[in-house]
């Protein structure tokens, strides 16, 4: 009725609390991409020679692909040659040595983002690596994961110092030639986090890596690498935000994730990016690579992904369950409101045997979003007794809004077992005269219903983040009704 | 305490209540019967204050104050309760933490303290007992895969949670076999009190049986057109709705 059409109407007003800008001088090269270009990141970053040309092999690659076309989302061409391919903040000294070097206005942001690097100020039990534009600013906690073996930090740092490792893994998973927007990060990547859990750990701490792009026309492109050896465990979390600009800004990142026989990795996403204004000006292309793959028997990948941000999402975390016995689990939120587009899902290639997947995604739409959801669920011939279940819900709020699902399901092993469920629903007028009556305001009464839709995704969030989930829900839909 | 003065209700140009009347006073259970599309749960939703209506003519005042220019949840908040004929599922919402943010959203809105939740679980407790609702319900998801019986009850337990100064019961007699109806009309009579009032919205007499009504209301056509005591009840379950019609029209 006309209350609900207004509250619709506000719904595209809701303010984006992290569009904030650090005035930091910085070193950025001019837009433009080239050899030339990389030559420059990969000296600026004082790489192997070994590193270098394997990123003029991605490069040279990338120039013979096309952008893809498949996606349910529309925006104009991406002008590579107006984008500038790095930018770090100028540092006063030869590189901090310590928190206690870092720039304070660099502190000052991630403090407003809620995220205090300063170790005695963290949120216990959670190590974080932060990534501003292209280069990572600071690590926690390194010295007390280093007592147990445990490798966090910089991609940069760890091509120099763990190169041995950085060649063995880099690229065996998602390899440069998987699609475009990875080949392209293959070329210019320029920082991300590394990760390294020697045998039979279990990572003491959540480790997470907050991502900022500050910098105006820069991309982001950071790599994060993280390798389980056997029987270890890790959960890591990744956040990210940027400041509102009228211009669209690229982030394409590459995540590879491997784990050996009875490893665990658990990979929380919260992802709030910049979503554009309400006109749609503005905002992230949020185009991103992550896979893993289990590669040993009985070893076990899940992602857990919150999708709150972007004016286009463009990803599919995926599992490649090669060892027998292996799982994986992919859990979604993802809402677009305003003009977002999002065209997100996972892909579960079974390849083992006894093998199980489970997709839970939950696809919430509103004012004018579109929201897709694209899965494959793939049974390899050998892929004996391997079973999937997915579940695919859409919430609907509004009538502007949209909701499409794609599953693909390839089986070529008839022991296999493949299930998929789907629904499409609107918060009901009922639903919310019943808890206006109880008392509760429409606000309340949408963001307590479709945090009981979310609920089954946001118990695989670590604790601590549940909440914080929770709340930027709300945020995001407040006055959201239909 | 409610008063409705000459109300006129439509509902897509087409008039539903056409100049309904009626004082309530504090303490007192009106029933109101009539006939299906006499505007029984209109008046219900409109008391509750649903979108949808349109208030085309009279007043309704609560404590003197004018009821129609607030909001459902500000209806809520001054003690007005409408337990629903078809009480709604939440999937993913759980029926206890609805109740507790029902409470406290009312609770908060009166300035009163919120309830912890220790405090919270003893008083849940202690009014499921009263509607004989198991506990098992009291976690799952807000009348999610609850049988109607069930649903009725939750609405009842919700009721006594809230303590509303004035409750609309809309058909909760409706799909009920005579145990369940039993158990809610105890529920309903043990919050009974000289400052509550309850309008019994009801197609059927038997209700009424089980819940004594200080008076009774005749609905027809959108117009109350005849009241009297519970005899008045007993006549119609006697001569069908028919009798009172004929008489309106005539």
């Amino acid at each position: 009725m006309s209350s609900t059409q207004e509250t619709v109407d506000e719904l595209v007003q809701t303010g984006y609390e992290h569009g904030f800008v650090t005035e930091i001088e910085s070193d950025t090269v001019p837009p433009g991409l080239s050899e030339a270009t990389i030559r420059t990141i990969s000296a600026k970053k004082q790489e192997p020679e070994w590193m270098l040309e394997w990123r003029l092999k991605a490069y040279r690659h990338w120039l013979t692909l096309d952008a893809p076309a498949w996606a349910h989302v529309a925006h104009p061409p991406i002008d590579y040659q107006a984008i500038s391919y790095y930018s770090a903040p100028r540092k006063k000294t030869d590189g901090p040595k310590s928190l206690d070097e870092i720039d304070p206005q660099l502190l000052d942001a991630y403090n407003k983002l809620g995220i205090p690097l300063e170790e005695q100020k963290a949120l216990a039990g959670v190590a974080v690596d932060a990534v501003f534009d292209s280069v990572s600013v600071a690590t926690t906690f390194r010295k007390n994961l280093a007592d147990v073996g445990v490798i966090f930090c910089a991609m940069s740092e760890a091509v120099r110092e763990y190169p041995e490792l950085v060649q063995k893994y880099l690229g065996s998973v998602v390899p440069h030639t998987d699609n475009y927007f990875a080949c392209l990060n293959s070329a210019v990547f320029t920082d991300g986090t590394f990760v390294y859990i020697p045998r039979g750990v279990r990572s003491p701490m959540e480790l997470s890596t907050y991502f900022r792009i500050n910098e105006a026309r820069t991309g982001q492109f950071e790599r994060t690498l993280i390798v389980a050896e056997e029987g270890s465990y890790v959960s890591y979390l990744e956040g990210c935000t940027a400041p509102m600009r009228d211009e669209n800004q690229l982030h394409a990142a590459v995540v590879e994730l491997v784990a050996m026989e009875d490893a665990r990795i658990k990979y929380s996403t919260v992802q709030n990016w910049y979503p554009g204004d309400e006109q749609g000006r503005g905002g992230i292309y949020n185009f991103v690579t992550k896979r893993g793959e289990c590669r040993g028997d009985r070893s076990h990948i899940s992602w857990t992904q919150v999708e709150t941000g972007s004016a286009i999402t463009w990803k599919y975390p995926s599992c490649i369950l090669r060892g027998n016995d292996s799982v994986g689990e992919f859990y979604s939120v993802a809402v677009t409101r305003g003009k977002q587009q999002a065209d997100t899902g996972t892909k579960m290639i079974h390849l083992g045997r006894n093998t199980s997947s489970t997709i839970v995604s939950k696809g919430i739409s509103a004012g004018a979003g579109q929201n897709t959801y694209r899965g494959l669920v793939r049974m390899a011939q050998r892929a004996e007794h391997a079973r999937n279940h997915t579940q695919c819900d859409s919430l609907l709020l509004g009538d502007q809004c949209g909701a499409h699902t794609f599953p693909y399901i390839e089986v070529r092993n008839p022991t296999a077992k493949v299930e998929h469920e789907a629904t499409t629903s609107k918060i009901s007028e009922d639903q919310l005269f019943y808890c206006r009556q109880r008392g509760l305001s429409e606000e309340n009464a949408v963001s307590m219903i479709v945090n009981g839709f979310c609920k089954e995704v946001f118990k695989e969030l670590p604790l601590e983040f549940a909440a914080e989930a929770q709340k930027l829900l709300s945020i995001t839909l407040e006055g959201a009704v239909g | 305490m409610l008063s409705i003065r000459n109300l006129q209700v439509t509902v897509d140009d087409k008039p539903i209540i056409q100049g309904l009347n009626l004082e309530i006073g504090a303490g007192e259970v009106h029933a109101i019967m009539g006939p299906n599309g006499s505007g029984k749960s209109t008046l219900s939703h409109v008391l509750a204050g649903r979108d949808g209506y349109e208030i085309t003519g009279g007043e309704v005042l609560f404590d003197g104050q004018d009821l129609l220019d607030l909001k459902a949840e500000e209806r809520a908040h001054r003690g007005i309760f409408l337990a629903m004929q078809y009480p709604v599922e939440l999937p993913g919402v759980n029926n206890m933490v609805f109740m507790r943010e029902s409470l406290n959203a009312i609770r908060r809105a009166r300035g009163e303290p919120e309830f912890d939740a220790v405090t919270f679980m003893k008083r849940v407790r202690e009014k499921a007992r009263l509607v004989d609702l198991d506990d098992k319900l009291l976690k799952r998801n807000v009348n999610v895969g609850f049988s109607g019986g069930e649903k009725k009850r939750n609405e009842i337990l919700q009721m006594a949670m809230l303590e509303p100064r004035l409750a609309i019961l809309d058909e909760t007699d409706s799909g009920l076999d005579i145990d369940a109806l039993r158990i809610i009309a105890e529920g309903v009579n043990a919050l009974r009190s000289p400052d509550r009032s309850m309008i019994l919205v009801t197609h059927y007499q038997r209700l009424l049986d089980y819940i004594q009504p200080d008076y009774v209301h005749v609905l027809v056509d959108g117009r109350i057109v005849r009241s009297g005591d519970k005899q008045l009840a007993l006549e119609l379950e006697a001569k069908g709705y028919g009798w009172i019609a004929g008489e309106a029209a005539a």
